[in-house]
């Protein structure tokens, strides 16, 4: 790791400047807000707004696949054509799909861990007053916020959301609504809320990069920097390059839409009974441009958790984490590979089958640094002092789960192997657990840990704990068993399973719908811990952890200027100095003086 | 918590790992040639990530339950050999692992994408749409007839868009919806797409392929079994897509030939 000097803190006549111009007004404060911490927050609530959503409308496909013949109370009202007498239909069962997918790998798995937890955390974490561009960061939620609304308003379209997945793979999602139902309004407001979510995500990332390279106060080198600030650093750099290339891709497919170009759509297509006035595109250069950015967008989602576990598991372990140097080379070596691996999502799209083997020997080596990363964990537990905190709890359950999900990947990443599970629910199970689940545990961890500092109360233990333990026994219950049924040839996507071989799965699916309903209804725990913890939760002092990084150095939650005109304090200490003697106990705070040298 | 925690990793690795072992939930019996390759690439695959699988729970939950905080003043522990060892083991044992994966793998793989089908395979076009496979066969001539998209009607069931009125190869095309084929005969299929993405999934044949539109896709594969499987669509095609589906039948050679005569147009 570069010892690289720090740059200077900010200066403090552009701190007085700033405090002479704080905002007031409400518009200005929680609305409109400059301050990092309130648009980290903004993020947090859009994430929660989406993640409701979109677990509503898995347990309404849930419930359908697990009781296909049982009415669902009240969907015949919501869509009275999609939905008579309570039972859905097929395209109202993909649409559902489809925005599920996309509500929680855009606005939960990015927004929540990256731009949310990123935003609020990171420049009290180096001892910046603020990002480095305030207005692009206030845009960057923003425009996000819109393509958020974009996507939602597609459920009032007629003909409803679209229903080519997640994925919008092209000729499907280009040729309008001779494709099928959603396929026309629905989907084209798919493709503009994800070009426009692709802005946000470039102001954001670009703003996390400049941040940390320049607004670093004195002494907060890299290698003192926070292990979560390195992996939202990574997670910037990726987003930068994965974004970059969806927007334009985005781009094309709107135009395949609605200008009548060709770029993914090819010559001689016939949908419903109609000749398609196109010709010269290509369907597979689609799946090249989504892939590349759709695996980094994987890494996008966990890497930020990667940077949360290894931040908050040495405060509970009261121990430093084992090979810190390791662990961020391991970060850079994975966001590397990220960019190698796409096309082992196509292995089947009928790409030449030489470089299915290219594809499958980096996706394979990246479980080289994920291996060693999951190592660290579990070698920093070794001989520890585990204080068994929610926060903590979430970290093992990551570790867990990450495991999990992360040996399903050596299945996939093999061709020969893939020939035969690709396109089941095994694919499906493996990225709930390794994208799904261990980000969502990631998110748990950092809400738990950082809450406090976010509205300066306490969240209540006692419920987080029963959350944790329901939550953990139920995301089991609900993924492993996919992995069964990827092996008996279970196909995914399918809104009914009318197959004859397939009917032996039923009982399975009958399983997992109960539990996804007993994990959604643990859910409700946590949210109403949120809320009325929010107001009514015990105080939080400055530090109630006994953590050492800058952020627990300010009150919770902390001051508008974040560390008041002085600016931040000098860095002096590596950020998990614990199972040390220090003046507080047993750990020393990054701001603490630099201790006398010994003779 | 902490022994909670470990009790619950430990009772789900032994149960997930019970159910693996069981084949409760597993493939159906191969029934193709390179169906035996894939099978032990599997096998083997199952067994060292099982075992990577159980190790790390089971030492995660060991851990767990042993290192919490007891308020005793005991002093942390670093790992013995700090990260170097888990590098190097790492590195070692996951990059064994893949090596042999990938080298085993390779050649199933080509086996079934990179090899040659037999010159002697019989031919089949096969044709996805929204939500139907069709299946061609060159008849007595050997030769397809050319498709013509602005041909295609499905009312009159000229699905492939032939004109035989004008295309001698194509009158004495079988158009079936269903894809039947003799037993121990390599096959060849080109696939290709009317309108969206489609796929061509066998479980029994360890095969899957996608249509892609504007591509024409060889797979070649031998059915070793008289039996008779479900095709079914594992690309995301639209409404109808879980309802997609023909039938694969295999059947002796001279069935199959008797089959192919009952079948040619008059």
């Amino acid at each position: 790791m570069p010892d690289m000097s720090a740059a200077p803190a900010v200066p403090s006549g552009e701190s007085a400047r700033r405090a002479a111009h704080a905002p007031r007004g409400f518009l200005r404060k929680q609305v409109f807000s400059l301050d990092h911490k309130v648009i980290g927050k903004q993020y947090l609530d859009l994430a929660l707004a989406a993640v409701v959503t979109g677990m509503v409308l898995s347990w309404l496909m849930r419930f359908h696949l697990g009781f296909p013949d049982t009415a669902i109370p009240g969907l015949e009202k919501l869509a009275p054509n999609a939905a008579a007498g309570g039972i859905m239909t097929p395209e109202l069962y993909l649409s559902l799909m489809t925005m599920h997918g996309t509500l929680m790998v855009f606005f939960v798995l990015t927004t929540a861990p990256f731009a949310g937890f990123g935003n609020f955390v990171l420049p009290l974490q180096i001892g910046a007053e603020d990002m480095a561009f305030p207005r692009f960061n206030m845009m960057s939620f923003w425009v996000t916020f819109v393509a958020f609304l974009v996507l939602i308003a597609a459920f009032f379209v007629p003909q409803g959301p679209p229903l080519s997945g997640w994925t919008a793979y092209a000729p499907l999602s280009a040729i309008g609504k001779d494709a099928g139902p959603g396929q026309g309004t629905g989907q084209t407001l798919w493709v503009i809320s994800i070009a426009l979510f692709c802005v946000g995500q470039l102001l954001g990332s670009l703003n996390f990069i400049a941040t940390t390279l320049d607004l670093r106060t004195r002494g907060m080198t890299f290698s003192r920097l926070p292990f979560s600030t390195w992996a939202w650093f990574i997670t910037a750099v990726m987003a930068l390059i994965a974004f970059s290339v969806l927007l334009p891709a985005c781009v094309l497919l709107l135009l395949d839409r609605v200008a009548g170009t060709s770029f993914f759509i090819p010559a001689g297509l016939v949908a419903s009974d109609r000749l398609q006035p196109h010709a010269g595109g290509s369907p597979l250069l689609w799946q090249h441009l989504f892939w590349f950015f759709g695996h980094p967008e994987v890494y996008i989602a966990i890497l930020p958790g990667f940077g949360i576990i290894s931040q908050i598991l040495p405060v509970f372990a009261r121990k430093p984490l084992l090979g810190p140097r390791v662990f961020v080379a391991c970060l850079i070596a994975i966001a590397f590979l990220s960019y190698t691996v796409w096309g082992h999502h196509m292995f089947l799209s009928g790409m030449n089958p030489v470089s299915a083997t290219l594809f499958s020997v980096p996706t394979l080596i990246i479980t080289i640094p994920a291996t060693i990363v999951t190592l660290l964990w579990i070698g920093t537990v070794y001989g520890a002092r585990l204080r068994f905190t929610t926060a903590a709890l979430f970290c093992l359950g990551f570790i867990s789960v990450f495991v999990t999900g992360g040996i399903s990947g050596f299945f996939l990443a093999q061709p020969s192997i893939d020939t035969y599970l690709h396109g089941t629910y095994f694919v499906v199970g493996h990225f709930h657990f390794v994208m799904g689940v261990a980000a969502m545990f990631g998110i748990f961890a950092g809400a738990y840990f950082w809450f406090p500092k976010m509205y300066g109360r306490m969240l209540d233990e006692r419920l987080g704990k029963l959350h944790f333990v329901l939550t953990l026994i139920g995301v089991y219950c609900i993924f492993m068993p996919m992995h069964w049924l990827g092996l008996a040839g279970n196909v995914r996507r399918y809104s009914a399973f009318t197959d004859e071989y397939m009917q032996g799965s039923l009982p399975l699916h009958r399983f997992i719908t109960i539990a996804a309903l007993f994990t959604g209804a643990a859910q409700l725990i946590f949210f109403f811990n949120l809320i009325w913890s929010r107001w009514r939760g015990s105080p939080a002092p400055a530090n109630p952890w006994q953590a050492t990084t800058l952020e627990w150095s300010v009150s919770s939650p902390p001051p508008p200027d974040n560390f008041g005109r002085a600016g931040a304090p000098p860095v002096s200490h590596g950020p998990d100095e614990y199972g040390v003697a220090g003046p507080g106990g047993d750990y020393v705070m990054q701001a603490a003086p630099p201790q006398p040298a010994t003779a | 918590m902490g022994k909670l925690f470990a009790a619950i990793v430990v009772v789900v690795t032994l149960v997930s790992t019970a159910v693996f072992l069981s084949h409760a939930w597993w493939m159906p019996a191969d029934i193709s040639v390179l169906g035996v390759g894939i099978d032990r690439q599997m096998t083997e695959t199952m067994i060292s990530s099982g075992v990577l699988f159980v190790i790390s729970q089971l030492v995660l939950a060991a851990f767990v339950w042993r290192y919490s905080e007891r308020g005793d003043g005991r002093p942390i522990r670093i790992f013995p050999g700090g990260a170097a060892p888990m590098v190097v083991g790492a590195t070692l044992l996951v990059g064994a692992e893949i090596a042999v994966l990938s080298l085993v793998g390779s050649k199933v793989w080509g086996g079934i994408f990179l090899s040659r089908p037999d010159p002697h395979a019989l031919q089949v076009d096969v044709q996805a749409e929204q939500f139907a496979f069709y299946f061609r066969y060159p008849g007595r001539d050997g030769r397809f007839g050319t498709a013509h998209p602005e041909l295609v009607d499905d009312a009159s069931e000229n699905f492939f868009g032939l004109d035989p009125a004008n295309d001698t190869t194509a009158r004495d095309d079988i158009v079936s919806a269903s894809l039947v084929i003799p037993v121990n005969r390599p096959v060849l299929l080109s696939l290709h797409a009317k309108d969206v993405g489609h796929s061509f999934y066998v479980p029994a044949l360890r095969i899957q392929q996608d249509f892609v539109p504007g591509l024409v896709i060889p797979i070649h594969f031998t059915a070793t079994k008289i039996t008779k499987q479900e095709i079914v669509c594992t690309q995301l095609c639209g409404l109808g897509h879980y309802n997609m589906r023909a039938f694969m039948e295999v059947m002796p050679e001279k069935q199959f030939e008797q089959w192919l005569e009952e079948q040619a147009p008059q």
